[in-house]
């Protein structure tokens, strides 16, 4: 008996190997070097694996514009146009968030570079997640990205917040992991593969006469997304982790997460079970429903900013939700658009709540925010027009992206869908204008400036560019989404 | 004495429903620690189940990664439970209440 190894296509995988290999290339810095590693190392090594990453992507993309879409490893792995885009939008995401860390670290006195190793590795997960053409990889990206997303969250070891939020993130997670493998398995049970093309395959060609099986399978996997991405009803574990959390892990896992769970499941519901689209749509009209609803009704009465960015993250996913529930190469761009801008708005934001927050990681009411803009015109109006883009005002992405991801709805036959998103959208602009209103009140006697470090400033400005030159310009992006979902569909 | 498949997959599902009334209702965290792995052996009785019905090594290997998953996981989450239990010398979740809204 022989044993055949699958062929591998290095290129396809060249994001995860530079991402874990970054990982483990400062894991044993850490070993070699006595005492402490400096910060400045493990972030230098992190931007450089980050922007290494991204240049993977020009590859790829080169790539696939040559041969088109591929798999390999047995076609477990993809690598695809969606893959490539989702992919650079996580090396982005790491990287702002890195910066936001670094100046992080300093300011509580943390030292070390287990930060950086678990925020390479969960990097390497999400890619993984984007890649996946199988639900045991997409199981393995999943857990490689929570399990390093846990130890995160528990990071600030002086806040007992923090290791409380770890231990809700990880029982909650872990369910959620249980539900999206038993739903691997009952899928491979009905349709005997785990690999989405021969699913897909295999629902094509064959008629079930007992879908039992198949149903509860793909519900238990829709469940399982449902958590990680926060979908209500299944959203309870977001805002006490957001709120736990260090903030730079917030803004780092809200980015990453979305992207990760949102590209895996596009690929399960609309390559692997689009032959089942009439038995999950109304499953995800109700997702949708109540996420953008549900979520912007809760932000209005946090008083807690991280909590309120919780809820409003909520919002967005339903948003994304609304993309996927179009089932159409548009909506699936659409989808993929509002994740590419979203992701660096998010962490610019929480890179602002993680400087307002101050030392201790504590000063979080909506009340800290009081006449920012008038104390540092530039810093109030960075978060001004962050949070306006997170509202969907125009000239700003969020505008376009919520655009897109409607149009594609009502393309796909969604119209009171789209109404009832459009008012979860109404809700949540009430707390972003009340938030930027405060932002430009007066002033309260005495406050404090708060200083801007370099290195979050450069990620607060990257995020702001972001959202400016593509609101007011959004055609190369939308185009790239576009594109890029094209090659995936076919 | 054949055993059929079906009862096997009725197990593994009994089992998965224990863990998770379990995860849901118990209030000490190492207890719903302990559900979680059992889900995810209920994972792993299912995956064998089919892997024997279809004839299909690839259910097989499955086991593999999602034991090696629940290894990476105890190890994390033991981890995690040592850090609160440390604070506050408890294990029990009732108490998880620093944060509300």
């Amino acid at each position: 008996m022989s044993l055949t190894i699958p062929s591998i296509h290095y290129l396809a995988i060249l994001p995860v190997l530079i991402l874990f290999g970054g990982a483990v290339v400062l894991l044993a810095l850490t070993a070699l070097v006595r005492g402490a590693l400096r910060t400045t190392v493990a972030t230098g090594i992190t931007l450089l694996a980050a922007a290494g990453a991204f240049a993977a992507g020009f590859f790829q993309w080169a790539n696939i514009d040559r041969y088109g879409p591929s798999t390999t490893i047995a076609h477990a792995v993809v690598l695809d146009g969606f893959s490539v885009v989702a992919s650079a939008v996580i090396a982005v995401s790491l990287g702002l968030a890195t910066l936001v860390a670094h100046d992080w670290f300093h300011r509580e006195g943390v030292r070390g570079a287990e930060y950086h190793i678990l925020a390479m590795a969960t990097a390497a997960g999400a890619v993984l997640m984007t890649q996946a053409n199988d639900l045991i990889v997409i199981f393995l990206g999943l857990e490689t990205l929570s399990i390093g997303l846990y130890v995160l969250v528990a990071f600030d070891r002086h806040r007992g917040a923090s290791s409380e939020a770890a231990l809700k993130y990880f029982l909650l997670g872990g369910f959620a992991s249980a539900l999206f493998i038993y739903g691997a398995a009952l899928v491979y049970g009905a349709t005997g593969s785990t690999n989405l093309s021969t699913v897909s395959y295999f629902l094509g060609t064959n008629v079930i006469l007992r879908p039992g099986l198949l149903y509860a399978g793909g519900a238990l996997l829709l469940v399982g997304f449902a958590f990680k991405v926060a979908a209500v009803p299944f959203h309870q574990w977001s805002p006490d982790v957001y709120e736990g959390a260090p903030t730079p892990v917030t803004g780092y896992m809200a980015a990453v997460v979305k992207v990760g769970a949102f590209a895996a499941l596009i690929r399960v519901l609309i390559s692997a079970l689009g032959t089942q689209m009439t038995t999950w749509r109304p499953i995800l009209w109700a997702l949708v429903v109540l996420t953008t609803i549900v979520g912007a009704s809760l932000a209005i009465v946090q008083r807690n900013a991280k909590r309120m960015l919780a809820y409003s993250s909520i919002n967005h996913a339903g948003f994304i939700l609304l993309g996927v529930w179009a089932a159409s190469a548009r909506g699936s761009a659409a989808s993929l658009f509002y994740l590419a801008t979203y992701a660096p708005v998010v962490v610019a934001t929480f890179a602002v709540v993680t400087l307002v927050g101050g030392p201790g990681d504590e000063r979080h009411t909506v009340d800290s925010y009081r006449g920012l803009a008038r104390r540092q015109p530039w810093l109030g109006a960075a978060l001004g027009i962050l949070l306006l883009s997170q509202l969907g005002a125009p000239l700003t992405t969020g505008f376009y992206a919520k655009f897109a991801v409607l149009a594609a709805a009502v393309d796909g036959g969604g119209g009171p869908l789209a109404l009832l998103a459009l008012l979860g959208a109404a809700i949540a602009a009430f707390f972003y204008l009340r938030w930027t209103i405060v932002l430009y009140a007066e002033s309260p006697e005495g406050a404090a400036s708060i200083p801007v470090p370099r290195a979050t400033a450069v990620a607060i400005g990257v995020g702001v560019a972001v959202t400016l030159v593509f609101g007011v310009w959004p055609g190369p992006l939308a185009a790239l989404a576009q594109h890029a979902t094209v090659l995936f569909t076919s | 004495m054949n055993v059929p498949a079906a009862w096997y997959l009725v197990l593994a599902a009994v089992l998965f429903g224990i863990g998770s009334f379990g995860l849901l209702t118990r209030r000490s965290a190492l207890i719903i620690f302990m559900c979680l792995e059992l889900l995810l052996n209920a994972v792993n009785l299912t995956f064998v189940t089919f892997a024997r019905t279809l004839r299909d090594i690839g259910g097989q290997a499955a086991v593999f990664f999602v034991m090696v998953v629940a290894a990476a996981e105890v190890t994390v989450g033991l981890g995690i439970v040592v850090t609160v239990f440390r604070r506050r010398s408890s294990t029990s979740v009732d108490e998880l209440s620093e944060m509300k809204g």
